[in-house]
């Protein structure tokens, strides 16, 4: 062997070596704490693990199994790390706008509708539904879950409190969207943050669901699940979307993230695409 | 026939770029060979709700065919892969494509230095990459990262560069290999690259 081709084979142990122990401590938290997350993209989680390491100031991730299985703190402080709380007030307004447009229409044939928020974060996107629904006069005939794993961002979700510095662009996504008020009627604002209105959360029911361990949620009409996926590897993603499809009334539709689709996967023949580009899909009734 | 070459050992490029980067990328990505045969991987910073008029545009002026990359798509050889807007670009172990909307790195989302990092975990001293014109400093973690592994780290050079800052940084702190006027880029990509046949 030569000097490079052993250096070589160092650094690929090295990173073996550091795979097993990431792998060991997603397994000591499921075991422990419950939470399964061997399944989730690797790339992600080591990203994120990596960024808590160097800030702990530990050497290494067998190290970080020992503090997150004698500290709970530590490991709800890994929970957040590992879930990401990254979104916005009508994200990808383009997606509302459709929905508006194409699918408040036919849902309004029904005498009452469930939508589903699955990994709801903040609640951003589930206070925009509840904002579109009262807008489209739908709001006494609708009722809406919002559920994540984490229950810690499912508080902060209840509360519907934003830091003012976002109502700039949420106010830019909301008029994009087709928003037919002045946004600032949804909001009361003090220094830094803004409260939403309580009407907005009257139809909202907040509970934990963890889309990996739990299961099928209601006979619902429209899911939303969006930037979630992407987290999942294959297998899981598979598992997830039968979930999404058992949860859904015949003719209900999901709405995925814009970068996810349904491409390749084993409910692909099971769903239509109804909006290309704002990936909404709808469930086939049966023939 | 081929000839005693012996064929390079690099799997894949990765690219970082900013302010500039349009003009920066026409000298660069049309000149490439279609006989590199490695995918190239691209983080040019652009506003959150840009459509994918970059890889459209590339893919219309390119030998190579061009395409926004899609989460958990497998790299092609000889395809140019741009990461879409507002999301972070990753490369899996497993050599497929991860997205990801966590927060922004450098101020950026998608960020240089994600993509670096990733790429170069998964592909180890196989693996090219380039610095080229930008504002900020996105892309220098990710070339310390790239050099740590023994991978190949090319820098634009800042007097060819339309804004020097984001090539400088790199060159500063880490050990670049070869810092490249913006024309000589895919000439010498072109020549580490092509086999002889």
């Amino acid at each position: 062997m030569n000097l490079n081709s052993k250096k070589e084979s160092l650094q690929n142990e090295s990173l073996q070596n550091e795979a097993l122990e990431i792998q060991m401590l997603l397994e000591a938290i499921h075991q422990k704490y419950g939470y399964n997350f061997k399944d989730y993209a690797k790339a992600h989680t080591k990203r994120r693990l990596r960024h808590r390491l160097n800030i702990s100031h530990l050497n290494n991730y067998a190290e970080m199994m020992h503090k997150v299985i004698h500290d709970e703190e530590y490991f709800n402080t890994l929970l957040l790390d590992l879930s990401i709380n990254v979104t916005e007030m009508f994200r990808d307004p383009g997606v509302y706008k459709k929905i508006r447009q194409d699918l408040i229409p036919r849902l309004k044939t029904y005498s009452f509708i469930k939508v589903w928020h699955a990994g709801c974060s903040a609640g951003q996107e589930v206070y925009s539904m509840s904002i579109l629904l009262e807008e489209e006069g739908m709001k006494d005939r609708s009722q809406l879950y919002a559920t994540d794993f984490n229950e810690l961002i499912l508080e902060k979700a209840k509360m519907g409190i934003y830091p003012l510095e976002v109502m700039k662009t949420y106010t830019g996504n909301y008029q994009k969207s087709g928003g037919k008020k002045d946004f600032s009627d949804y909001y009361a604002a003090d220094y830094d943050n803004v409260i939403l209105r309580q009407s907005l959360k009257k139809k909202v029911l907040f509970s934990p669901h963890n889309l990996v361990t739990d299961g099928v949620f209601g006979e619902m009409n429209l899911i939303f699940c969006r930037n979630v996926l992407i987290y999942f590897n294959r297998d899981l993603q598979n598992r997830v979307l039968k979930l999404f499809y058992d949860s859904l009334c015949p003719g209900g539709y999901l709405c995925l993230g814009s970068k996810e689709n349904l491409k390749f996967t084993d409910v692909e023949d099971q769903f239509e695409p109804i909006a290309h580009r704002e990936k909404i899909y709808r469930k086939k009734r049966l023939p | 026939m081929s000839n005693t070459h012996t064929h390079t050992k690099y799997e894949a490029i990765v690219m970082g770029v900013s302010a500039g980067g349009l003009a920066a990328l026409t000298a660069i990505l049309p000149h490439l060979s279609d006989k590199i045969g490695l995918p190239v991987l691209i983080v040019q910073h652009i506003s959150p709700d840009s459509d994918d008029f970059l890889a459209t545009h590339f893919n219309r002026i390119c030998s190579l065919s061009v395409k926004e990359a899609e989460d958990k798509e497998t790299l092609v050889n000889g395809t140019i892969y741009f990461a879409p807007a507002n999301y972070h670009l990753m490369v899996e172990q497993d050599k497929t494509i991860a997205l990801s909307t966590a927060e922004p790195v450098q101020y950026s989302r998608p960020a240089i230095d994600v993509l670096f990092e990733t790429a170069a975990d998964a592909y180890m001293d196989k693996l090219i990459g380039i610095i080229l014109t930008g504002s900020n400093c996105d892309g220098t973690n990710g070339i310390l990262r790239i050099k740590q592994l023994k991978g190949l780290a090319i820098a634009q050079s800042p007097e060819s560069s339309e804004v020097d800052i984001m090539p400088l940084s790199a060159i500063n702190q880490a050990k670049i290999d070869k810092i490249l006027d913006l024309n000589e880029i895919a000439p010498y990509i072109n020549l580490i690259m092509v086999k002889e046949t």
